[in-house]
């Protein structure tokens, strides 16, 4: 499947505090309310800007900070279809797959704010379609794109019946 | 395969009963699970979104009200109530509000041993590696899966090693080391990876001021910050336990991605500037900035060590006119020990705040948000912008004796004046 839409750019080191800020987060577990604020520090209006589709490209160690699975929660709810970034942190990277929000690892340098990009998971590249380029993707582990695939974590021990490791 | 081991390769090869090395995704059973009150809701709410009737082994999982405690408002005391209503239904342990914070409370009250493998909903849950457990930071989803399972699914990390060498100069404190380490790491510098702190430098820590290194290991991206079980960590362990645990030391011929020497000897006190905690400069270069507000406490150095020291440059002195001091204890345990020792007394007269045990104002959400344009100087883990709750105010970071004597002093102010 060929997700389809348009670059919004941030840079390096965008923490969880900036994706959701932590004085949100406390008082509701509703992505509606939440998902409005969405990197509200850094960009004021963003969650205005985005169509349904478009990408969140960034540098390196997208998602640093807390473990707050409430930060791809609102960037998946808030119509993002995938987090492009040169690098992710860890429990970020985690939480993602495990709530079915894809993530794309590669260089994003020449990704500039705008340009209409189309993400192949399956075939493993991003295509700029405004600049005419291809990148390839680093392909998953087998394990998480199987997660992915199945829509997140709660969605494969649903169709598994099991937290098995299925090839 | 290799047949020498990292401290994680062995801990992961003994839960799963055969040899495993770095790079394997596996799924082993959890020790022990923990969730806060900013992760724990969303995690029942996936529970029961799985169609969870029953949590595996309720006795090896705790929720801790400690992130918005007490509540400032209905909608986080719902939230509150949810937590407290499916713990009842489910039997698990619960730490309400003015126990203290989840990273404390967790090896204080013996549930994460060394040797074993245990989750936190809450990244800064790496904190119980000095302690040699594996313990690693997850989100809601993986809680969940995981309290209705017993189990869950790890990539074995790839390690780095952090030897620290020489000997500490006075008012240098582990609080500097840390974030002298993430300085010359960078924020993203062990990303992925499991950290294993060893040298003279760790050997001469108390366990207190180890946990304040573990800790900060996420904020260089690691997954765990761990060290070797010394007899003084065993000790530690063996006064809040009876149960029976297992330690584990690295092999000599074990595979490290990196291995990293410092030499510390001629360290100053370290600040890290807004707004990243890899921003780091020695005192010197920061001294007098003029500050507003003091954060003493959190999951980092809210601990009777750290309130001693603060309280003994503090005593007898007043903070700044200019100046508001906050203090967290880190547990009730913390919070009743500082008072049989006059440490409160001493805090409180010097001009200091005292709140409840927990997070307070580290996340942002209460107990002392900042207003526009102040400086705060802090003993937490992170300065982000808007990190405690104003983004238009600036957040340094140091050790508690920095961030006492810069309220006497109303500015940035070198600790070693004082001692």
């Amino acid at each position: 499947m060929e997700l389809k839409g348009y670059s919004h750019k941030f840079g390096d080191d965008v923490n969880t505090d900036y994706i959701i800020s932590g004085k949100y987060k406390f008082s509701t577990i509703n992505m509606d309310e939440l998902s409005v604020h969405l990197m509200e520090d850094l960009r004021p209006n963003f969650f205005n800007e985005i169509k349904k589709g478009d990408f969140i490209v960034a540098g390196a160690n997208f998602g640093c900070g807390s473990s707050r699975e409430q930060a791809p929660l609102v960037i998946k709810h808030a119509g993002i279809s995938a987090v492009i970034a040169t690098s992710f942190a860890r429990i970020f990277y985690r939480n993602s797959i495990n709530i079915g929000l894809p993530l794309v690892e590669v260089p994003t340098d020449n990704i500039a704010e705008g340009d209409l990009l189309a993400v192949d998971l399956e075939k493993g590249v991003v295509k700029n379609l405004t600049k005419e380029e291809v990148l390839k993707i680093k392909s998953l582990p087998k394990v998480m794109l199987k997660i992915l695939q199945s829509g997140g974590l709660v969605n494969y021990y649903k169709k598994y019946g099991t937290l098995e490791l299925i090839d | 395969m290799s047949t020498c081991k990292t401290i994680s390769e062995k801990i992961f090869s003994d839960h799963l009963g055969r040899d495993v090395e770095a790079g394997e995704i596996v799924i082993v059973d959890v020790d022990f699970m923990m969730g806060q009150d900013g992760t724990t809701p969303l995690a029942i709410k996936t529970f029961e979104n799985v169609g969870a009737n029953k949590i595996s082994n309720p006795e090896k999982v705790a929720f801790v009200i400690d992130h918005n405690a007490p509540s400032p408002s209905e909608k986080v005391s719902a939230l509150h109530k949810l937590m407290r209503d499916f713990s009842n239904k489910y039997n698990t342990n619960f730490y309400d509000i003015g126990e203290g914070i989840c990273h404390q409370l967790i090896p204080e009250k013996g549930h994460a041993l060394p040797g074993q493998i245990v989750i936190g909903a809450d990244s800064h849950t790496c904190t119980y590696g000095a302690i040699n457990c594996f313990s690693t930071g997850v989100g809601s989803t993986d809680l969940a899966i995981a309290m209705a399972s017993g189990k869950l699914w790890f990539k074995i990390p790839e390690s780095i090693k952090i030897i620290l060498e020489g000997s500490l100069p006075t008012g240098v404190f582990s609080k500097d080391l840390a974030l002298y380490i993430i300085k010359n790491l960078s924020a993203n510098g062990a990303t992925y990876k499991a950290v294993e702190f060893e040298g003279p430098i760790i050997d001469s820590l108390s366990v207190e001021a180890r946990f304040t290194i573990s800790n900060m290991s996420v904020e260089m991206g690691a997954k765990v910050g761990l060290m070797r079980l010394d007899k003084k960590a065993e000790n530690w362990v063996k006064e809040r336990t009876n149960s029976q645990f297992k330690s584990y030391e690295p092999d000599e011929g074990a595979k490290y991605e990196k291995i990293y020497k410092f030499d510390v000897s001629n360290l100053e006190p370290q600040i890290a500037k807004p707004h990243t905690v890899d921003n780091v400069s020695p005192i010197t270069e920061v001294e007098g900035i003029p500050i507003q507000q003091g954060l003493l406490g959190t999951c980092t150095n809210g601990r009777i060590e750290d309130l001693r020291i603060a309280a003994s440059i503090l005593k007898d002195k007043k903070i700044h006119k200019n100046v508001r001091l906050i203090v967290a204890p880190a547990s009730k345990d913390t919070l009743l020990k500082a008072m049989n020792e006059g440490i409160i007394q001493s805090l409180i007269q010097a001009g200091a705040t005292v709140v409840a045990p927990g997070c307070g104002p580290c996340v942002g959400t209460h107990n002392g948000v900042p207003s526009d344009g102040e400086n705060v100087i802090s003993t937490a883990n992170r300065n982000f912008k808007g990190r405690m709750g104003n983004n238009k105010a600036f957040i340094y970071l140091g050790s508690p004796a920095t961030v006492a004597a810069s309220c006497i002093e109303g500015k940035i102010t070198d600790p070693r004046k004082y001692l």
